[in-house]
């Protein structure tokens, strides 16, 4: 238990650290407000749109082929320790595992998802 | 209790290591670029301009930290936080020696993944929180990437473990008294790489922050030494990738004559050299070309290479 225990550790001591760096140069560094040095850079002139708006669908299917492959790879992890012990059943049942995955893969490509136009 | 201190004390030698280390790796790699282009760096401060980065991280906490107009505050504030932290929390499990791993944990591998899963929620969280259009673009560019390639690196160190059968970083190395996994999974070690440098957004896939385009992405409207977090955090990732790879493929801090430590720290500072070659020799790749690379050739091949494993490993035990 101690052992995940310092994994808490090191994230609330790597949080401190760069709070105190980022407050460090809070006190050091100068304050002088100005309304031009507060708006969004856009290589000089004012934002013509908002700049949270519309972006490309294309993201929200990375995001969902990523999901599908990553939940693909929880499966073969724990496969990957023992996989000496299962013997040839169990190399047989993870290549017709596999050969699933590809075969979903090779449907998205023939889809068109993994193109960009 | 004794427990509790060693960790503590460990922890603060880490962080004084990585935030020295960062600063000499970019004299690195401003010394490498320099090379390469046929000139010489910088050389006034200090002993061949070693302390230039040093008088520059100075600097930088002397500027003045802004909040642009309309952004999100509190996701502002915590994202160079956030990128921080989980760069940091992977030094815990690996091997720089025999002895000398702060927790070895069973599933050590698994950890550094996750947490570097972890440090592109905080890439797109200051792309979200800046109220920019560049810095949005990037952030997105950046998840797009990194989920992306997470697959292929995930799937390339699949055979490591097949073969060391264990996700403890010291058993890895271990298995490696003899024969180092690159000679083995030379294929793996590869797309490991290629994975890893697209994983830490560094040319050619530096698309999240290609500076002709995205006026340096996610990080756009950051200054001061919040701008400075995320540069270190950078740097201290491309030092993890570098030193998985190590404890994954080079055979770790197994070497003759030198002690452990030493051939660990050796092998890891020479992938962080390849990597700098890489970028001062390659051009900057397409956004799309880059994620399409990603599952056409290489999710392809690194599948191909884990059943190629499997069956020889199954038909050497026989």
């Amino acid at each position: 238990m101690m052992e995940y225990a310092s994994l808490l550790i090191v994230f609330a001591f790597a949080a401190f650290v760069a709070g105190l760096l980022i407050f460090l140069t809070s006190i050091l560094g100068p304050r002088r407000k100005s309304e031009v040095k507060e708006q969004p850079f856009e290589c000089g002139f004012d934002p013509i749109t908002l700049p949270r708006g519309r972006f490309g669908v294309k993201f929200y299917l990375v995001a969902m082929l990523f999901i599908i492959f990553d939940v693909e790879l929880v499966f073969l992890f724990p496969w990957a320790v023992v996989f000496k012990k299962l013997g040839a059943m169990g190399l047989l049942e993870m290549i017709a595992f596999l050969g699933i995955v590809v075969v979903g893969l090779v449907y998205a490509w023939k889809k068109g998802a993994l193109e960009w136009e | 209790m004794n427990e509790l201190f060693r960790i503590i004390l460990s922890l603060v030698i880490v962080i004084g290591f990585v935030l020295i280390n960062s600063l000499v790796l970019v004299w690195l790699e401003r010394k490498v670029s320099a090379r390469i282009q046929l000139r010489r760096g910088p050389l006034y401060v200090g002993w061949f301009g070693l302390l230039q980065t040093f008088a520059d991280a100075l600097k930088m906490l002397g500027k003045e930290l802004i909040f642009p107009k309309n952004c999100d505050k509190v996701l502002y504030f915590l994202a160079p936080i956030l990128s921080f932290a989980p760069v940091l929390g992977a030094f815990l499990v690996i091997p720089f020696g025999q002895h000398l791993v702060i927790q070895d944990l069973n599933i050590g591998l698994l950890l550094v993944f996750a947490f570097s899963g972890l440090s592109f929620i905080g890439i797109f969280m200051a792309g979200w929180a800046s109220n920019n259009k560049y810095s949005l673009l990037g952030g997105m560019r950046s998840v797009a990437q990194n989920i992306s390639y997470e697959i292929p690196l995930l799937l390339s160190s699949l055979n490591i473990v097949m073969m060391a059968k264990s996700f403890r970083l010291s058993d890895i190395v271990r298995a490696q008294a003899h024969v180092p996994f690159i000679l083995l999974q030379p294929l793996a070690f590869i797309i490991f790489i290629t994975s890893a440098l697209a994983e830490s957004n560094r040319t050619p896939f530096d698309i999240p922050e290609a500076e002709s385009e995205l006026v340096a992405g996610f990080h756009t409207e950051y200054s001061g030494l919040r701008f400075g977090i995320f540069f270190i955090s950078e740097y201290t990732y491309v030092f993890i990738s570098s030193c998985v790879a190590t404890a994954l493929f080079l055979g770790g801090s197994h070497g003759p004559f030198l002690s452990g430590w030493a051939w660990f720290l050796m092998k890891a500072y020479f992938v962080v050299f390849v990597v700098m070659w890489v970028r001062w020799t390659l051009p900057r790749l397409r956004s799309d070309q880059l994620i399409t690379f990603a599952w056409k050739v290489l999710i392809p091949l690194s599948l191909f290479n884990i059943i190629c494993t499997a069956l020889a490993l199954q038909l050497l035990k026989q």
